[in-house]
């Protein structure tokens, strides 16, 4: 195979894709899918959701200026960014999971490359005609029609573009009054400066990068490998049965008449029949058109098929093909997922809307009074995530004789327990004082647990450390 | 250059020649426009080398860009904004009194975040970080003061310091030096009642003394030093004198330490801040310090 000769270059101009139109099952899948899609991405900011008086009513914003996300009845405040971390890694585990079982569905289904690359390539042929019309308008000659056609089409592309920036920015404000906010021209420049980013990567990679942000920007299509195994189900062309090709005449040959039908319709310009590779996208758009000239032929349909390595083996033996589905990786996979879900879950079950936190102060750890005192600071921080104000009475629990006083607040009673108030919807920090007589102080790091209780009976504890100076070094 | 290009046979892609364990890798060709993007990235790094500070100059300093761009430049701009957003209320807590300040939260949240900062730019180098002081440095969040702790008195003291050049400092003689006659004329004790003395002032601390020193020491105590500390040795504010019974010293509580003390005296000073320091600032240090845990 060594041959003498000069390397290819290191860079090629992209060949570009000309995908044909096609008919059947999976391409009125697709439809549904990107219908659904674009239903959610566009509308789901305008779905409102009651949370009483002077709060959003938005079923899904994230509040970036006030800090907040808001998912229907939940309310995230930025301390609980684990809960992102838990999804992110939810939707990591069903990514590998779907991968194990079905391949790259999500890259041919539900990324937003692979929908909004197929809108802007719907527009294209509703404007520029099929797959033929395009070639051949590509290679005229600069006219009034073919101005025309290009300028409707990249008008078209650059609506899409901002309609899309705009409903972007819909899920970071209050979307009906963005909505007016931006036909009057009024919005911030926040908003319109990422309206013309999204506005720009929108109209750049579905218009014009396409597949290559799969085959070049994406890491996912070097990563999925890792996933699939002989028994995932994957856009196969069944080559037993399809090789050696020839014309629809002939006899003693296989069934694929190379039309070619599958390499035309195909988004990312492969040729399926080289096997399972890279560009794939699992969109099985192939699979339609494959199967419509194998209707047409009269031959058997599932030429090219979802199909497993394992099964097209089988198959290509004489044998049933079976399908494992349940096998060690999908096993893991799910439960994993079950797992990282049921510790969401419990986690947003356990939330409650009162919390506190204590600081030990660091500097000084303990304060020597007169009179043969010790003092600890802390300051303690109560987070109220409900609409209206709470109070609470501090009391120090474990060392008994340990008075509380709010540091700074001298004319408070003797003996009485501080009182603190905590405002709505924020966190309220307040700096408390330990007061203990040295006497007391048995150990260098002693056990001490905050209680707040509240006017209506809550209670909140958290356990800290009362530091002294006893079996310290001088 | 590789004169043998070896092509893989299943793709008819070259291959880079490299090979791990029977693994090769295909030379792709990239796509142009990503080595267009590569040289847009050149261009505009030329342009930004224009356009802003980039080089450094033999000769000292740097080239300043066609924009004279500085990030000092945007950080007194964003200073300035801060000063102007601080506004209103600084002029508030200008304008308040300090038991004002101490019951409205608004102001004394403010007040309490104004001073942590100004404390950390001014006051950290003697008193430390936390206010917990230094030998010789008072310790801030503890409730024994040497003028006071009531929060007009930690006003006072930080507007006008302590034995310094301002008139309005506190002026209290130092302590005096007991046991150096060029120093302190008429009153001067001996070694030996230096040591009774300290002795004394140790028993007040519940220390383990000398009973027959500690006795005498009373009655040096008595003579000399009830004037200032007070009969009870409980310290007088006014005099700048420290309590001698709260077990809670400046210079320290070892009997060393307390011979030393009396032989030469002491006497520390604090800069007048209000010399320093803006109205607003000095009161929002005052109600910070006041706020650390030892305020009365």
């Amino acid at each position: 195979m060594n041959q003498v000769g000069v390397p290819a270059p290191l860079y090629k101009a992209r060949e570009k894709v000309y995908p044909k139109a096609v008919v059947g099952r999976f391409r009125r899948l697709k439809w549904a899918v990107m219908g659904v899609c674009f239903a959610f991405f566009y509308l789901m900011p305008f779905v409102r959701w009651d949370r009483g008086p002077n709060t959003p009513d938005q079923a899904i914003l994230i509040d970036l200026a006030g800090r907040r996300v808001y998912l229907f009845g939940l309310e995230f405040w930025p301390q609980e960014v684990y809960f992102v971390t838990g999804v992110m890694i939810l939707a990591a585990i069903l990514l590998f999971m779907v991968s194990a079982l079905f391949g790259r569905v999500w890259c041919g289904y539900a990324c937003p490359q692979t929908v909004w690359t197929d809108l802007f390539v719907m527009v294209e042929r509703w404007i520029e005609g099929d797959r033929m019309a395009r070639i051949r308008l590509d290679q005229a000659g600069w006219s009034a029609v073919k101005m025309f056609k290009k300028l409707a089409k990249h008008g078209v592309w650059l609506g899409i573009s901002v309609a899309s920036g705009c409903a972007f920015v819909g899920w970071y404000s209050d979307a009906p009054s963005l909505t007016l906010r931006l036909l009057h021209f009024q919005a911030s420049s926040i908003d319109y400066g990422f309206i013309a980013l999204l506005t720009t990567t929108t109209y750049l990679l579905g218009g014009w990068a396409r597949e290559q942000v799969c085959t070049y920007m994406c890491p996912w299509p070097r990563i999925q490998a890792a996933m699939e195994d002989e028994h995932s189900r994957v856009v196969t062309y069944q080559a037993w049965r399809g090789e050696p090709r020839g014309k629809a005449t002939e006899t003693g040959i296989g069934d694929c008449v190379d039309c070619h039908a599958c390499v035309q319709v195909c988004p990312t310009g492969i040729d399926i029949r080289d096997g399972h590779q890279l560009e794939c996208i699992d969109c099985s758009l192939c699979v339609d058109a494959c199967d419509a000239i194998m209707a047409r032929l009269g031959r058997p349909t599932g030429l090219i098929a979802w199909d497993s390595f394992t099964g097209q083996k089988q198959r290509a033996a004489g044998q049933p093909a079976e399908w494992r589905p349940v096998r060690p990786r999908t096993i893991i996979y799910a439960c994993v997922l079950l797992g990282v879900s049921a510790v969401m879950l419990i986690g947003i079950l356990m939330r409650t809307p009162l919390s506190m936190d204590v600081l030990h102060d660091r500097n000084p750890l303990f304060v020597t009074g007169s009179g043969g005192t010790l003092r600890n600071g802390y300051t303690i921080k109560i987070s109220n995530k409900t609409r209206r104000p709470h109070e609470f009475a501090l009391y120090a629990e474990g060392i008994g004789g340990a008075r509380l006083a709010i540091a700074g607040e001298t004319d408070q009673l003797a003996g009485r327990a501080p009182k603190l108030v905590v405002r709505p919807d924020g966190q309220t920090s307040y700096h408390i004082t330990a007061t203990i007589p040295a006497a007391l102080a048995t150990s260098p790091s002693m056990p001490i647990t905050f209680a707040l209780i509240g006017r209506d009976g809550d209670t909140i504890r958290l356990d800290d450390h009362f530091f002294t100076p006893a079996g310290r070094a001088k | 250059m590789p004169t043998k290009i070896e092509k893989d046979s299943l793709t008819g892609t070259e291959t880079t020649g490299h090979e791990w364990d029977g693994i090769k890798e295909l030379n792709t060709p990239l796509p142009k426009w990503w080595l267009y993007v590569f040289y847009a990235c050149i261009i505009f790094a030329i342009g930004y080398c224009i356009a802003y500070p980039s080089f450094p100059l033999p000769w000292g300093g740097h080239t300043t860009g066609l924009l004279n761009y500085t990030n000092r430049k945007g950080l007194e701009i964003d200073l300035k904004r801060a000063e102007i957003a601080k506004g209103p209320m600084t002029k508030r807590i200008d304008e308040a009194s300090l038991d004002t300040i101490r019951h409205d939260p608004a102001l004394l949240e403010f007040a309490v975040a104004g001073g942590r900062s100004a404390f950390a730019q001014n006051c950290v180098p003697c008193h430390g970080a936390g206010g917990q002081g230094a030998p010789g440095y008072p310790n801030l969040v503890d409730d024994v003061w040497l003028w006071g702790g009531s929060l007009d008195d930690i006003y006072q003291t930080i507007r006008f310091g302590v034995r310094n050049a301002n008139p309005d400092s506190r002026q209290v003689d130092s302590m005096p030096a007991w046991g150096d006659a060029a120093k302190n004329p008429p009153q001067v004790l001996t070694a030996s009642q230096i040591d009774d003395a300290a002795n004394f002032v140790l028993s007040m601390n519940g220390k383990s003394v000398d009973k027959a020193a500690a006795d005498r020491g009373s009655a040096i105590f008595a003579d000399n030093c009830v004037a200032c500390h007070g009969e009870t040795a409980s310290g007088n504010p006014d005099m700048g004198a420290p309590p001698l019974n709260a077990g809670v010293w400046l210079y320290g509580g070892d009997k060393a330490t307390l011979v030393q003390t009396i032989t030469h005296g002491r006497g520390g000073q604090m800069p007048a801040w209000s010399e320093r320091l803006d109205g607003a600032t000095v009161k929002m240090l005052a109600v910070y310090v006041h706020q650390l845990g030892g305020g009365k």
